[in-house]
């Protein structure tokens, strides 16, 4: 069923409101050379019509609040309500007050600060970057800075990354101007460490991995990858994108990693998903701290103040302090969980991955690197069988897919992060719904969906021939 | 599945023909069937010298992005314009409208390390 835009849903002159007293006009507050010359097309709807057509989009909406959402690499966990009442405390605050007049949340920022290096064993941190990628970016613009400050930009032009890993790595790393080389991973899944031996040399920026890695396993050699890294002079850098499996368990920085970065909005419950806003702050080790973006938040005698002089950071790399509201919902998340509630959730993430993995291989699934699983695992159809069509007839039986084609060493791939916060019940609901797929008939899967808001999309006219933007053809 | 007997191959799926003391590049009918629809190819600028390995193209399908590797050294000496506008040749045709790039060799000798169509052939099987 077609559902209309806002905008057309507009009639001329109609109103939700009528303002009884005399408001000023536009033209009496501001300068005429300021104003525009044509008032803003914005739909024009009474108060009922606006309902009727946020809650319609509300209910059309798939998130984690309305189904099990088990995305691999997304950590798409509950986002508990209370944080929502915590973010609000914060409403009134500009970004442009006296830091005298905002010590709260200059406090709650370095709070936060400690909080996560103890978690991840860095010793300083930036709360800046607006997302993972964002944190990425800052992490390996950080390490270039090192480099460059050493005398060794220009001889260390390379950054090493595993070929299982996130896509945004290779892409971090060429954006920073670096080349990209991949190493493979061995028979188990993990880094091949005679082909890291081999591509580690002078000519090595960094090696970014993730760990548990995008199979859900530990780097069980990590300790000699990062003893081989520091003998090169490379920069072992960590994507906190699984930190979920680890958090308050084992710290990337007693690794010997050098860089961290995090996803508020994976690993700490920040709402996630429908384009943001996230939040990636960056730890690192000492020797890296000069170069973190400014401003950092600091504590001195007569309080907490922004930090603004570090003649060798590289820079702002977000407006203000970054996403604000999204570090209130994680320093509430730490404060109600504490350490122990920490540790307990990563224990039940990797728990509840364990379970279900167990479920689906019942069920015919199978799994390529069978290993010790953290809080995912990636599993593969039975042959004959597509991710794609199971993950469009899930939609059906009301759950959202997990990750499909990724990562790319695994063919078909079906990566599942149930996270922690799921019972067992939904776990086994959802793998007798994966076990109802195999049994439905060919022509069932490859037309599937059948009663959501829109069928099966058509993916290449979608990816050649987007239409991004509304006009009014009227 | 179609693998042509003229032509190399390599482990990462690239095909290489030679013609003259240049090598047409594409990618095999099981790689574009791995794929899926392809949308969009990043061709390297013609000139550019590369290393046996080295990541020169990227093919962008619906469901994933993918390096295409040099086989051999050389220099970049022509890019398939053709693909800009219809990226689907891939698919199409991989073998042959849906080339890639050519390559000019340092050496025809290097062909000699690639697979021929039975060592691919096993590839693929130790892969299923």
């Amino acid at each position: 069923m077609s559902f209309p835009l806002i905008f057309e849903r507009s009639r001329k002159g109609r109103r939700g409101l009528k303002l009884v007293k005399a408001v000023p006009k536009a033209e009496d507050l501001i300068p005429k050379e300021h104003l525009r010359e044509v008032p803003p097309r914005l739909p024009e709807v009474d108060e009922l019509t606006l309902v009727r057509h946020y809650t319609g989009l509300s209910r059309r909406q798939v998130g984690v609040d309305t189904t099990f959402y088990p995305l691999g690499s997304c950590t798409m966990k509950y986002n508990p309500k209370l944080h929502e009442e915590a973010a609000r405390l914060f409403a009134d605050l500009h970004p442009y007050q006296d830091p005298k007049t905002a010590q709260g949340a200059l406090r709650l920022m370095w709070e936060l600060g400690e909080y996560l290096k103890a978690l991840t064993g860095m010793d300083a941190i930036t709360l800046e970057p607006a997302a993972g990628a964002h944190g990425e970016l800052t992490g390996i613009l950080i390490i270039r800075a090192y480099h460059e400050d050493r005398g060794e930009g220009r001889t260390r032009r390379v950054v090493l990354v595993p070929d299982s890993a996130h896509g945004s790595n290779p892409a971090t790393a060429s954006m920073a101007g670096y080349q990209v080389r991949e190493i493979p991973s061995g028979p188990e899944g993990e880094v091949d460490l005679e082909a890291l031996k081999r591509e580690l040399g002078p000519h090595v920026a960094a090696l970014m991995l993730t760990n548990p890695n995008t199979l859900g396993l530990f780097e069980r050699r990590i300790l000699e990858i990062s003893r081989l890294c520091k003998e090169a002079g490379v920069q072992l850098y960590y994507d906190g994108a699984n930190l979920n499996a680890i958090m308050g368990w084992a710290r990337p920085g007693d690794m010997g990693f050098d860089v961290v970065h995090l996803n508020l909005h994976k690993t700490f419950t920040v709402p996630h998903g429908g384009g943001g806003p996230g939040s990636g702050p960056v730890g690192v080790k000492a020797h890296l701290a000069p170069y973190l973006p400014v401003p950092l938040v600091a504590k001195g005698e007569e309080g907490f103040y922004l930090d603004f002089h570090r003649p060798k950071s590289i820079g702002r790399v977000r407006s203000f302090y970054g996403n604000f509201l999204a570090l209130v919902r994680a320093w509430a998340y730490i404060r109600t969980l504490g350490l122990e509630g920490l540790k307990k959730a990563a224990a039940l993430a990797v728990l509840n991955a364990r379970y279900l993995k167990e479920l689906l291989k019942e069920k015919g699934y199978r799994v390529p690197y069978d290993g010790p699983s953290m809080h995912e695992f990636v599993a593969q159809p039975p042959q004959g069988f597509r991710a794609l069509d199971l993950a469009k007839g899930l939609l059906e039986l009301g759950f959202h897919p997990p990750t499909v084609y990724f990562p790319l060493i695994v063919k078909e791939a079906l990566m599942v992060e149930p996270t922690e916060t799921e019972a067992k019940e939904t776990l086994e609901a959802f793998a007798e719904a994966m076990g109802e797929l195999l049994e439905k008939p060919k022509e069932w899967l490859e037309n599937a969906p059948y009663s959501t808001p829109v069928r099966r999309l058509d993916e290449l006219r979608a990816n050649k021939h987007p239409k991004l933007t509304y006009f009014d053809e009227g | 599945m179609d693998i042509p007997k003229d032509r190399f191959y390599t482990k990462t799926h690239e095909w290489a023909l030679p013609e003259g003391d240049t090598v047409l590049v594409g990618i095999t009918d099981y790689a574009q069937d791995a794929l899926g629809d392809v949308v969009y190819v990043e061709l390297p600028e013609v000139g550019r010298a590369v290393e046996k390995g080295e990541a020169v193209a990227v093919v962008e399908s619906v469901k994933t992005a993918s390096d295409i590797y040099a086989p051999v050294a050389g220099e970049i000496v022509e890019v398939n314009l053709a693909l800009e506008k219809t990226p689907e040749l891939v698919n199409q045709d991989p073998y042959g409208e849906g080339w890639i790039f050519r390559l000019k060799p340092r050496d025809m000798g290097d062909l000699d390390e690639l697979l021929d169509a039975g060592g691919y052939q096993e590839v693929l099987e130790s892969e299923a």
